[in-house]
């Protein structure tokens, strides 16, 4: 097998350059999906039958609580290739990528809680996906105090990548917790494997916000990311006079 | 790939898999902690603590909402489909309560099996429709079908 494409991803030059072209687009579609995405959802998608309006929280509830998984999928993912192949970038994107997890995380729950009281008459209860949720705000703060907290890049994209690993068995706990006990929270509507369940006018706008979230993420992570390749790399001489042209221009 | 990786790679899904049993042990052992609520069934069961509080789970039976005339007392059953408890309560019910409906009841159960519940929560499954669209469903009478036949619908 060839793995020289996999070896060029390590580059941050490579890095730099390739995102430098990838993020207007993202930039763009994040902007356009979100806004079409919001107004359609909070507008003009039908009101539920049970929950009239209040339903349209689903809207921004269930974008955020899938990115706020797949980023931490990421995370773990960024962790093996960052433990096994010792690449930097891997190290970065988990750094840059743990505090958007977090938030998005911590937006979830935000809204879940909304929507809670006036659906289900409480803005909290310890039920298992609710309860595994918050673990994963906390694994997404573990790993953001530990990288802060240790001086030594090295050692700290290790820490780093070993809780990310071992915290992804969260990931189905929480995909789960919802079909192995009973719970408050009802199963999941939104699924790219069934059937959905409910009618297109409603779903489309929900697919719609799942895409825009998914390209916000790459646009925010990106950005991020490559102004921490700069930071890092700023002694080599393409970052100089990388820096240099950006600073030119401004 | 390299030896030292692929020795680097099977110690860090060594690890995984070793994080992933212990925790798959610890839920499994958990299971009646985590379970957010008894079923009647299990309650008839005699599954549920004895003098303690307790949730219980189910579907409101048609028919059996009774309400006092002059204070916020009301009692109803709650059935799973074989058994059912009586569930007494006093206060504000949430906007979703309604006869068929999914609530969550926590309360201690008294000496003739009825559970004084403290709280009411409702519970709705992941089905959305527009009004229109059950209003059809209502009028041919399919809407029983159509919630009864999903799976996680009659939770």
């Amino acid at each position: 097998m060839n793995w020289t494409w996999f070896h060029k991803l390590g580059s941050p030059k490579w890095f730099y350059e390739i995102s430098g072209r990838w993020l207007p687009w993202f930039a763009v579609a994040a902007a356009l999906l979100l806004g079409v995405g919001l107004v359609w959802g909070l507008a003009f998608a039908p009101p539920d039958y049970q929950q009239g309006n209040s339903f349209r929280i689903i809207y921004i509830h269930v974008p955020v609580a899938f990115l706020a998984q797949s980023c931490y999928v990421l995370l773990a993912v960024a962790g093996l290739v960052g433990l096994v192949w010792r690449m930097k970038l891997a190290d970065i994107a988990l750094q840059c990528a743990a505090p958007i997890g977090a938030w998005m995380t911590f937006i979830a729950l935000v809204t879940g809680a909304i929507w809670g009281k006036p659906t289900w008459g409480t803005w909290w209860i310890w039920d298992a996906r609710l309860t595994s949720m918050l673990i994963l705000l906390f694994l997404y703060f573990g790993i953001i105090a530990l990288g802060q907290a240790i001086a030594n890049r090295d050692s700290a994209a290790k820490a780093c990548a070993v809780l990310a690993i071992v915290g992804v068995v969260n990931i189905p706990i929480i995909k789960y917790s919802v079909e192995w006990w009973n719970s408050l929270h009802q199963p999941a509507t939104f699924t790219l494997t069934e059937k959905p369940a409910m009618p297109m006018e409603m779903w489309l706008p929900m697919l719609v916000m799942v895409l825009g979230i998914y390209c916000f993420f790459a646009a925010v992570l990106l950005l991020r990311m490559r102004l921490e390749v700069l930071r890092r790399e700023a002694r080599s001489s393409w970052a100089k006079s990388e820096i240099k042209a950006l600073v030119g221009a401004a | 790939m390299n030896p030292v990786r692929k020795k680097r790679l099977f110690i860090v899904l060594a690890i995984l898999a070793g994080v992933g049993i212990a925790v798959a042990l610890a839920l499994s052992a958990l299971q009646q902690n985590i379970n957010l609520f008894y079923t009647p069934s299990q309650i008839a069961a005699g599954e549920a603590p004895q003098g303690m509080r307790i949730r219980a789970g189910g579907l409101v039976e048609q028919g059996s909402v009774q309400r006092d005339a002059d204070s916020l007392a009301v009692s109803f059953r709650v059935t799973d489909g074989a058994e059912t408890v009586t569930v007494r309560y006093q206060g504000i019910l949430p906007d979703l309560f309604r006869e068929g409906q999914g609530i969550v009841a926590l309360g201690r159960v008294d000496g003739d099996g009825a559970l004084q519940a403290d709280e009411v929560l409702a519970k709705h499954d992941e089905n959305y429709m527009p009004p229109e669209v059950s209003q059809a469903l209502e009028k041919s009478g399919m809407l029983k079908h159509y919630e009864g036949g999903k799976p996680g619908g009659a939770q």
